[in-house]
């Protein structure tokens, strides 16, 4: 897209000292462009912009200047000046945002600008490399987190999660049986450079059931320069006695070649709580990634493959056999079993290989736009332990793996000027192997999914600046089963519309205001089909129902944001009333050989969650900063007029840093955040008859914990190590005041208390 | 790798989704779909049998679908006679298989890990552990049980993996997890 532009005035005869000015500036955000190039066509030389976007021509004569400007990104722009006078101009170049966002680092970009959406950086991912993708996005507002122990943290976006949320890692939809609440997603959050959090149902190109949510896990672009660097982190801890280590290394070329490789260990012993040891509860962790590709403007590739393995130990405290051991353990203060401090990690515990890899290509067309065609494949593997007798001591109770498989072609038609439209489609074929050989009737049986998916996205950006998107997207679902042992075999088939509505309008003194709807409907997942047993831990028989329909939800936010450094907030209230939502809920009591259990079924129902997420930032002074944060949640079962199980109950954060730029970036923050207690649940109470005791005993598995309220502090410092080389120091403190508290959302707190004091500290070394 | 061509790309990307497809189909050979796991570890039969000679009474426990929908049985020969002293032995089956698998057997393996404690409403019975595992600690498969005076009431056995030994008698004092936890009403005439 060239553009002529002519400037004319009055000549005043022939000077040759004039100057010209430049700023060049891109189009969408504003930001300086650097390191764009410039030719002047009556001198015959070439500027190159500087950091800030600027270059400068000297000695001009009075004439008409022609400057070319090109610059990575942009299309060639050739513009003229009649020049009589020293003239400063500010040059917007027309910058395809997306190649932007991949190639120059720019932290300040969302993914759809329409979208409600929050993030976290690299420098917060590197304060959580130790702990999990949930432990990070527990920061921010309106996310939560679903725990089996602390190891085994599921994120939960306003009070939704698992199958309702759509974790997107490296452009691939992360296929790991996150049907199961104690099924955490299998991501080495090391591996990637930035996590987003989109809180509305839009961006329907990567699925049409993200009711609660998306979180999508980005990795970094890199500069197309000959280059080498790397950067490594070793982090120890004083609770659990462990840590990991860290390295990644990266190679670009001038060509625009690239490579990346990354691997991470982590180990840790039993944790402890302040009063105790929580024995069993350590985990080991591998992780390498391996990233390849060639970037240009007009086309490229990228390959990527990644291996996670994760041993997970699970409180052994939390092993009971009946619902007379779940009522001790609910009476008793203590776990059961509290020994000395090991690194074994013993039975039970989860042993989780997960294995993706991914290539995608694209290129531009003149005149239409970007075809991107993208093929991914994950294979995951899942094995339970659980304490067992004799020869199956050894032997998994869960051993599933899963295949899935994806080819996706994306057109993005971005000719027009300020329409960008995005379409295309998705076929995904899905299938569970129940490995043999457990010694007990598989949770979930062998199953095929195969999915089809098409849609279209459009953005329109008006002359205000204003900008709506909107778009539509149909699924095509077929899951077939050979049945179980016993059962027929059994197929289903969904027709899934989904759509949304954004618009984004900016208002004065830097504030804009968003609104946005969306539809979304989900399949249900394999576990609310096909379960049929014992739920150990829980103490519950839980059964699925095969006649359960899809859910469909409509999702409304209003965010109202200020990005700014010195003031800044965003207040978003948001409704989402989900029809069909599918719950566990119990039915009845059966006997069995433990003796009585509470029968679960699913069942749907129609619910309601609603709520307000609340962030201000400000500048207090030169080096100190405030940060705050509240969430809000409500949520309803409308069907039965009582509230939802496992909502996130009224928590909010402040933090106070201090930075000083002058001495090694010495940064000092003070953190703290207060969960209050859950007063809305629904009560699951029953009566068991206790045979030892003779007598009817009274399970409270509703009451909720108290309100807990943890500080934390973090400080570093960084250090020039070497020519090129930083070496970075942090020292942390978590739970500073060794606060003994449990939490709802965990679903072990009937057994232990939390996490005490951790020490912590880290050593980076960038070179 | 200059003339890198992006129909190359698409080249690559066409085999690796055919290889991938053919990955599938191969890997379909260990595919399970007939041999089924059943339930090895299920306890469907508990037995209690109790012996004074001819005097035989015989408690049984018997869900065959695990916990599956259907109820399980409780059954007892007959009354026990009072002021007798009989000699009792626990028998768990697994009946899904064939043929049955005692499990009774692992447990006396694993004896140290496990120990029953049978316990009744009636207070002048009274039942002693008469077999000790590895550690001298009693397992309790083998037991004896005294009656007193004519009386009606429960009898309990409880199962429990990994429990404190030794421990203070009482299945809440040895913790464990429960394997199994079976009531019968029971008459002594």
């Amino acid at each position: 897209m060239g553009l002529v532009l002519t400037i004319s005035g009055l000549s005043f005869g022939q000077n040759c000292s004039y100057i010209f000015l430049g700023e060049l500036k891109d189009f969408h955000d504003g930001t300086a462009i650097e390191s764009a190039t410039i030719y002047v066509k009556q001198q015959d030389t070439y500027l190159v912009s500087d950091l800030d976007g600027k270059f400068k021509i000297e000695n001009l004569c009075s004439d008409t200047l022609t400057l070319t400007i090109s610059h990575i990104g942009c299309e060639t722009k050739t513009l003229s000046y009649l020049i009589n006078n020293d003239m400063s101009k500010t040059i917007y170049l027309e910058h395809h945002l997306e190649e932007l966002s991949e190639v120059v680092l720019n932290s300040s970009l969302k993914t759809e600008d329409t979208s409600i959406e929050k993030s976290i950086h690299k420098s917060v991912i590197e304060n959580f490399s130790d702990k999990s993708l949930g432990d990070a996005l527990n920061t921010i507002s309106g996310v939560s987190s679903l725990n089996t122990g602390n190891t085994i943290v599921k994120p939960m976006i306003h009070g939704l999660h698992s199958s309702r949320l759509l974790i997107i890692n490296n452009n691939v939809r992360q296929f790991d049986q996150d049907w199961g609440d104690e099924h955490a997603p299998n991501i080495d959050i090391n591996s990637s450079n930035r996590i987003e959090v989109i809180k509305g149902a839009n961006t329907l190109r990567y699925g049409s059931d993200a009711i609660g949510g998306l979180i999508l896990i980005k990795p970094k672009k890199y500069m197309i320069t000959d280059s080498l660097f790397g950067n490594s982190i070793v982090s120890l801890n004083s609770n659990g006695r462990g840590g990991l280590i860290n390295t990644e290394i990266v190679k670009t070329y001038k060509s625009g070649f690239y490579s990346k490789l990354q691997a991470s260990y982590k180990q840790f012993g039993d944790f402890k709580a302040p009063d105790y040891y929580l024995t069993n509860s350590g985990l080991s962790n591998l992780n390498a990634s391996l990233n390849f590709g060639f970037n240009s403007f007009e086309k490229g590739f990228d390959a990527y493959y990644s291996v996670v393995h994760n041993d997970l130990a699970i409180l052994t405290s939390s092993h009971i056999g009946n619902v007379n051991d779940l009522v001790t353990a609910i009476n008793s203060k203590v776990p059961r079993i509290a020994e000395d401090f090991s690194y074994d990690i013993d039975y039970p515990k989860q042993d989780i290989l997960h294995h993706l890899a991914k290539i995608e290509a694209y290129n531009r067309f003149k005149g239409l736009g970007k075809l991107t065609l993208q093929y991914d494949l994950q294979i995951n593997r899942r094995k339970e332990f659980d304490l067992r007798r004799g020869d199956l001591a050894d032997t998994p109770v869960i051993d599933l793996r899963l295949f899935t498989n994806t080819f996706q072609p994306n057109l993005r038609i971005d000719y027009f000027n300020n329409l960008k439209i995005d379409t295309g489609i998705v076929l995904r074929y899905q299938q569970n192997d129940a490995i043999s050989g457990t010694g007990v009737r598989a949770l979930i049986p062998d199953y095929e999914k195969y999915d089809g998916g098409i849609y279209a996205i459009g953005n329109y950006k008006t002359s205000h600046l204003a900008e709506i998107s909107a778009g539509v997207r149909y699924d095509y679902t077929n899951i077939n089963t050979d049945g179980r042992n016993d059962s027929a075999d059994w197929q289903e088939s969904y027709n899934n519309i989904s759509a949304n509505v954004s618009y984004l309008q900016p208002l004065k003194h830097e504030t804009s205001l968003l609104f946005s709807y969306g539809l979304a409907s989900r399949v249900p997942n394999p576990s609310e089909l096909f379960s049929d047993g014992l739920h150990h831990g829980a103490a519950r028989i839980e059964i699925g129902a095969l006649e359960l329909n899809k859910e469909i939800a409509h999702k409304f936010i209003v965010s109202l944001e200020r990005h700014n450094e010195q003031f800044g907030f965003s207040v978003s209230p948001y409704y989402n009333y989900i029809n069909d939502y599918i719950q566990l809920i119990p039915v009845g009591i059966t006997t069995t050989v433990r003796g009585a259990f509470p029968i679960w079924e699913y069942n749907q129902v129609n619910a309601q969650i609603f709520g307000v997420d609340i962030d201000v930032n400000k500048k207090i002074s030169k080096r100190f900063d405030y940060k705050g944060s509240i969430s809000l949640l409500k949520g309803d079962n409308k069907t039965d007029d009582i509230a939802l199980i496992h909502m996130p109950s009224t928590n909010f954060f402040n933090s106070i840093s201090y930075k000083n730029e002058d001495l090694n970036q010495l940064t000092i923050r003070l953190n703290h955040k207060t969960v209050l207690q859950q007063k809305r649940y629904p009560d699951y109470n029953f009566y068991t008859y206790n045979a030892t005791l003779q007598e009817d005993v009274y399970v409270d598995i509703s009451s909720t914990p108290s309100s807990y309220a943890l500080f934390s502090l973090n400080s570093s410092i960084e250090f020039k190590a070497f020519n090129k080389g930083k070496l970075q120091l942090e020292f942390n403190i978590e739970n500073l005041f060794n606060t003994s508290y449990r939490d709802y959302l965990n679903r072990l707190r009937y057994y232990a208390d939390e996490l005490g004091r951790n020490f912590n500290l880290k050593i980076k070394i960038n070179y | 790798m200059k003339n890198f061509k992006s129909i190359n790309t698409i080249k690559l990307l066409a085999i690796l989704f055919v290889s991938s497809i053919m990955f599938v189909s191969c890997s379909s050979d260990d595919d399970d779909h007939d041999d089924h796991d059943h339930e090895e570890e299920l306890i469907t039969t508990v037995t209690y049998k109790l012996t004074n000679g001819t005097d035989i009474v015989t408690i049984e426990f018997k869900d065959i679908d695990g916990d599956g929908s259907a109820l399980p049985t409780y059954s007892i020969s007959g009354p026990l006679t009072a002021n007798t002293t009989y000699t009792g032995a626990i028998e768990l089956l697994n009946e899904t298989e064939d043929p049955a698998e005692d499990i009774t057997e692992e447990v006396e393996e694993e004896g140290d890990e496990h120990e029953f404690f049978i316990t009744s409403s009636i207070s002048d019975i009274v039942i002693t552990k008469t077999d000790v595992d590895e550690d001298g600690n009693p397992i309790g498969i083998e037991s004896s049980l005294v009656t007193g005076d004519a009386s009606t009431g429960t009898l309990t056995i409880i199962l429990k993996h990994e429990p404190t030994k030794p421990n203070d008698g009482t299945s809440a004092g040895a913790g464990g997890s429960t394997d199994v936890e079976v009531t019968f009403d029971i008459e002594v005439q």
